[in-house]
């Protein structure tokens, strides 16, 4: 299966990666590759076999409706690279026409 | 050419637990900024999420009160995409496989009613708020991971009547069922609006516009009519309808085209690894189904039958749940219901918003026993809206504001005719003018009466005993 290095651009882009020239070209060629591997499975017969969503049968553990601790603000912002009035700052994020 | 205007909403609406949906931090609106935040809202590495229970209770009960089909399973995805108020560069939600399908809301227009589809209802959480500024944007999570129901109609509405009665319908279920507050102004009640237009007897859906952040269910209606009407112009001027997103602008009172710096919108869903499948039994079903409230419509209709209000009063105290409680508690503490109606809907309304009558100073106790002074004679109606306001400035019972103060009526005949007897011989001329034909003076004098009597006498009495007084005898 052939990856096209718009496919990669896309995908960096989508990924908020920052790629040059040689290496679009070079994950165009090394996802490419990996993907004819996976595709060997293609070979089996799965039209009988449900989807995986979950490589362990197990079904959800349900929790109380209980308050725990959470972090402090003081905390959680001396995680943050900046912050305001206990908000957290970031480059503005919208733009109307 | 004429054109019609096709409808879907996608309404999300915060459910009312302790807890967040996959962490122990408060849901609580009040909070600081970032107070309620810990390591697995936030995405930190490590941290695994665990589901809450209740808030799985809260979106069943939305699904089954609204016909959906339950599915035995379902699962949680990852929405991935990068956005300052989503911590962990993916949203929890549902994608391939919903908690319910297939559901059907019932809307009460003027004259008639309509049955609406729901495509899908399922469960997410919450992302954080954004504030934006001149060159910043400023994000509180309080508000990530705060569990949510998402509830997707199919394209079923046609104006912005049938949109707005909609939201109005499902925001009763949910206020009904207790599980959300429906607060639209404060953001626990969302609402994005899908909306094409397509030539009349046109079988194939327009291209659609997405309108987004409108907070009140006027702005609603505000934003779907102005937008038929672009929608409209763009295709009379023969130009074609961008598929985009927009937004409300209620000052401008326009739609905005909204561009958002990530353009590329490709979810890459995935199955979320740290979440097994949700499994809902039918029991847990058939348990939810035996706990559902009489909704609205039904209530109202019994409301009419049983205690012979009219359709306007009726409508006016089935608005809400606590409302339509507290009017049946204070009828079974012995109010006639015509009269306990009449005293919600306009002394009652008065004093308290509509949500806030049932957990008032107010008791049906306090509104029952002052009904019943009033059925049994004790006290005028007059006096009754006195002792009213004094039971909201000192709490007291009716009863004993009203022997404290003496207000009991005065219905005693020899008691009353000797003020009556005053009253005639203080007011000669006017009961000359009455006696010549001025009947409109009779009404005065029973005002001197209540006047003589603090409004202590019972009128209808006094209204007795003064015309006999006045045919009978000549001065």
């Amino acid at each position: 299966m052939k990856i096209s290095p718009q496919e990669v651009e896309r995908l960096a882009k989508l990924a908020w990666l920052k790629l040059d020239p040689e290496e679009v070209k070079r994950y165009s060629q090394e996802l490419s590759s990996i993907l004819d591997y996976v595709e060997t499975l293609n070979q089996l017969d799965t039209s009988q076999v449900s989807p995986t969503y979950h490589v362990v049968p197990q079904k959800s553990h349900l929790r109380k409706d209980e308050i725990g601790r959470s972090l402090s603000q003081e905390e959680f912002l001396s995680m943050v690279p900046a912050h305001e009035e206990g908000a957290v700052k970031v480059p503005k994020i919208i733009d109307i026409e | 050419m004429n054109y019609e205007t096709i409808i879907g909403l996608e309404v999300h609406a915060q459910l009312r637990t302790q807890s967040k949906i996959f962490c122990r931090c408060a849901t609580e609106f009040h909070a600081s900024e970032n107070q309620n935040v810990c390591p697995v809202c936030m995405g930190l590495p490590g941290s695994l999420p665990v589901l809450n229970e209740k808030a799985v209770a809260f979106a069943l009960k939305m699904a089954v009160a609204t016909h959906c089909q339950i599915q035995p399973t379902s699962i949680f995805s990852r929405k991935n995409y990068f956005y300052p108020d989503l911590p962990k560069g993916y949203q929890i939600s549902q994608y391939d496989k919903p908690l319910a399908t297939a559901g059907v809301v019932e809307i009460v227009l003027e004259n008639t009613s309509k049955k609406i589809r729901l495509h899908r209802i399922h469960m997410e959480e919450d992302a954080g708020k954004n504030v934006h500024g001149e060159r910043y944007s400023y994000v509180n999570y309080n508000r990530a991971g705060i569990p949510l129901v998402e509830i997707v109609s199919e394209p079923d509405l046609r104006n912005a009547q049938e949109a707005a009665e909609y939201l109005r319908t499902l925001r009763s279920i949910l206020r009904y069922l207790d599980i959300s507050d429906g607060n639209m102004e404060e953001g626990s009640f969302r609402c994005d609006v899908n909306i094409s237009l397509r030539p009349e007897r046109s079988d194939r859906f327009g291209t659609k516009v997405e309108i987004k952040n409108i907070n009140s269910f006027r702005f609603v209606e505000n934003a779907i009519l102005y937008e038929m009407e672009r929608q409209r112009m763009c295709l009379e001027e023969g130009k074609r309808i961008v598929q985009e997103t927009r937004l409300w602008d209620e000052h401008e009172g326009k739609t905005f085209s909204m561009r958002q710096k990530e353009e590329a919108h490709d979810y890459r869903y995935f199955p979320e690894p740290d979440l097994m499948p949700l499994e809902i039994s039918a029991e847990w079903v058939s348990q939810i189904r035996s706990t559902l409230p009489e909704f609205e419509q039904v209530k109202k209709q019994r409301f009419m039958t049983q205690y012979q209000l009219t359709n306007y009063d009726a409508k006016l105290l089935v608005q809400e749940k606590s409302l339509a409680d507290y009017f049946e508690q204070t009828v079974h503490r012995g109010g006639d219901p015509k009269l306990v109606c009449n005293w919600i809907l306009s002394e009652v309304l008065r004093e308290f918003e509509v949500s806030k009558v049932a957990c008032s100073s107010l008791t049906p106790g306090h509104l029952a026993e002052l009904i019943c002074l009033i059925q049994k004679g004790t006290i005028s109606g007059k006096i009754a809206k006195d002792v009213f306001e004094k039971i909201l400035k000192q709490g007291k019972m009716p009863s004993q504001i009203v022997r404290e103060e003496g207000l009991e009526q005065i219905s005693d005949a020899a008691q009353l005719e000797k003020v009556i007897e005053f009253v005639v011989s203080e007011q000669g001329d006017l009961v000359k003018q009455y006696r010549e034909g001025q009947k409109n003076k009779f009404s005065f004098l029973v005002g001197q009466i209540m006047k003589k009597t603090q409004g202590k006498a019972n009128p209808k009495i006094v209204s007795e005993l003064l015309k006999n007084k006045l045919e009978r005898e000549d001065t």
